[in-house]
């Protein structure tokens, strides 16, 4: 029997792999050559300096995203709610940078605690509402996915501008985003939000890892009735995992406002950004190293995605299928170790 | 008096907003009482849409009028046929079944979009011919009052939806068949120590749970957006899972909470003819729904209660 841990690295590689080869049946069934189309996004997503620098830019905000996912996943939460508190992070960035005038060392820590703390208080509401009320957090964090769309948008329609589409810019004082680091990388829209999001993969793996706060969650997600009886608080730890896995969905936010668009425009329909980060957190076993790998592939599949039309005609929208049966082979697992099982019987 | 005839006026609306929710929620009801999560409800209802409004397109000379009931079908038994991808993750192979209804949604729209593209040549459909039109329906539309409101200028789907949901509550409370079904939600193990095939049961619930919730995306497609795109479905079928939960589980609970919902959309699109609600920002108007069923779910329904083992993968011989 192979250990768990060895199972837990072995499986996302797996299941990348099958995503590609579905993939690639796709392109082969609708008369495309398979060789050509992932080239095509290897060059998109890595080709030059420029693809890397987006790429990077890319996977920053699905890093936070999943982080957030994962974190709440951990505690035996789901928060479908990431995507709205995306919305209110990213707005409350952008407020703080048009509305202040600090020093850069200052304004920047400010938005992005603002954006922190305005995907907390949205996360606040279900957690909340599952703790005291024991109402279901799946639907509570859907409804609020909707109201930070529409709410956001009328801020920005009347708070951040007249009446207009889109805000104003940010201070550059507020700014992740320096010519000079653009520069190198091609004039994309790279910015320092890459360290950022390192900086918080950290703060989850210790806190959840290391930390006794970090344990009782883990417990409570794992057996609330076992963690219960042994005295830890399930209510608390329930409003505190959504809570903190909110505000790292904020700050996720954040790295759109004051890292790669430097203002807010008003959306017809969702990011995906949130969504996209259940597809992190998944294949990153919901851990914090996983999650920045899987955002990472992801960030890079979802750039190279522009390339493919381009470059070898097939539609962009392949990405997505791969990503999708990615994920299903994550969560069809159990597939994938019956198949390691039977193959090690026969080594025997 | 002007605000019971604009009530009345809004009637209609109310009616066809709630049609695909009643259908797709239905869908989710069947699918969670046996124990299988289904969050892939949006991507159930997307391949429906696509497959309803593809197959108008190409087959609207040939059927004529007839043309939309049969894109109907074709949208649920496509839909359907997309469900057995859920049904096999999570009943036969034990998956996780949040993350395989994630999983179906991407897929869903990723697919849809990207034969879209093949067949047209661009990320849109072209535009039905052939749609569903309202209709009064003869007779009771003469009615007073209740004539206006429910019979006339509606679609018919809106009443086979109500049809279906009454059909679906007799089905899983009245019959042999629903016991078993909810019986292999709450306690699959007991379930099959009596004989019940869970595997079975499941299967049949999530496969239900496709046509319906294709029939949802279909009805949408057909009488409202009357083309397909990425963005056709965009939470619907997530406003639906809410219905489901909202509903407490209960067929006829989720035909409440769909219309609850219909009736909060329509509010948000013409409230601005009532006259108590003309100074209100549309804002306002455009949140209420989703506002009004947090507090809902806070205040009134409270805690609901899921079927004991959703979610849970079956696994004979485990305690």
């Amino acid at each position: 029997m192979m250990d768990n841990k060895k199972l837990n690295i072995i499986i996302p590689i797996f299941s990348v792999f099958l995503g590609f080869l579905v993939g690639a049946i796709v392109m082969l069934a609708f008369g495309y050559n398979p060789i050509e189309g992932y080239s095509a996004l290897f060059q998109g997503a890595f080709g030059s300096m420029y693809n890397i620098g987006e790429t990077i830019r890319r996977s920053i905000p699905l890093v936070l995203s999943g982080l957030a996912i994962a974190f709440a996943f951990r505690s035996g939460l789901f928060n479908i709610g990431a995507e709205g508190q995306v919305f209110v992070g990213w707005f409350a960035a952008v407020w703080v940078g048009v509305t202040f005038d600090l020093p850069a060392i200052i304004h920047i820590p400010f938005a992005i605690l603002a954006a922190a703390f305005a995907g907390a208080v949205w996360a606040f509401v279900p957690g909340i509402l599952k703790a005291t009320r024991g109402v279901h957090e799946v639907v509570v964090t859907i409804m609020m996915n909707y109201i930070a769309l529409h709410t956001t948008n009328y801020l920005i329609r009347t708070l951040l501008s007249d009446g207009g589409s889109q805000s104003g810019r940010i201070a550059n004082s507020a700014s992740l985003a320096t010519p000079g680091l653009q520069e190198m990388f091609g004039y994309s829209q790279i910015h320092w939000g890459f360290i950022v999001s390192i900086i918080f993969a950290v703060f989850v793996w210790f806190f959840l890892e290391k930390t006794t706060y970090g344990y009782e969650l883990r417990a409570v997600g794992f057996n609330p009735h076992a963690a219960k009886y042994s005295g830890m608080s399930v209510k608390r730890n329930i409003v505190l995992a959504m809570v903190i896995s909110g505000a790292l969905a904020g700050i996720g936010g954040a790295m759109e406002g004051i890292g790669t668009f430097g203002y807010m425009y008003t959306h017809g329909a969702f990011t995906n950004l949130g969504f996209d980060g259940i597809a992190v957190a998944l294949l990153g076993a919901n851990t914090a190293p996983g999650v920045v790998l899987a955002a990472f592939l992801f960030g890079a599949l979802k750039v190279g995605a522009l390339s493919m039309p381009p470059l070898s005609g097939v539609p962009s929208e392949l990405v997505e299928i791969v990503i999708a049966m990615i994920i299903f082979f994550v969560a069809a697992s159990y597939m994938i170790r019956l198949l390691i099982m039977r193959f090690k019987k026969e080594e025997n | 008096m002007q605000f019971i005839d604009q009530f009345i006026a809004m009637m209609p609306m109310v009616l066809f907003y709630s049609a695909p929710l009643i259908f797709t929620a239905l869908g989710g009801v069947f699918s969670e009482r046996s124990g299988v999560v289904n969050i892939g409800l949006e991507g159930l209802m997307v391949i429906g849409a696509f497959s309803g409004i593809v197959f108008n397109i190409f087959t609207a000379d040939i059927f004529g009028a007839f043309t939309p009931w049969l894109s109907l079908l074709v949208g649920a038994v496509a839909a359907g046929i997309f469900s057995l991808m859920h049904a096999v993750a999570a009943v036969s192979f034990r998956a996780n079944q949040v993350v395989s209804g994630v999983a179906i949604n991407m897929l869903a729209v990723g697919l849809g979009v990207f034969l879209t593209r093949e067949i047209f040549g661009r990320g849109q459909t072209d535009s039905i011919t052939q749609p569903f039109y309202t209709r009064s329906v003869p007779i009771l539309s003469d009615i007073p009052v209740i004539g206006d409101m429910f019979f006339s200028g509606a679609y018919y789907t809106t009443y086979i939806a109500i049809i279906v949901a009454v059909l679906g509550w007799y089905v899983l409370y009245k019959t042999a068949f629903g016991l078993r079904l909810r019986a292999v939600g709450e306690h699959p193990m007991a379930a099959d120590t009596n004989g019940i095939n869970v595997t079975r049961m499941r299967y049949i619930a999530v496969i239900l749970s496709g046509v319906l919730a294709g029939l949802g995306g279909a009805t949408y497609a057909l009488t409202i957006s009357l083309s397909f795109a990425g963005s056709t479905i965009s939470g619907q079928g997530f406003m639906a899972l809410a219905a489901v939960i909202f509903g407490k589980w209960h067929p006829l609970g989720a035909l409440g909470a769909a219309f609850f919902f219909g009736f909060a959309q329509s509010l948000s699109v013409v409230g601005a003819n009532f006259e108590f609600l003309a100074n209100v920002p549309g804002f306002y108007l455009t949140i209420a729904p989703y506002v009004l069923t947090v507090l809902a779910l806070a205040g009134l329904i409270g805690r609901a209660d899921a079927p004991k083992a959703n979610g849970d993968p079956y696994i004979k011989g485990s305690r």
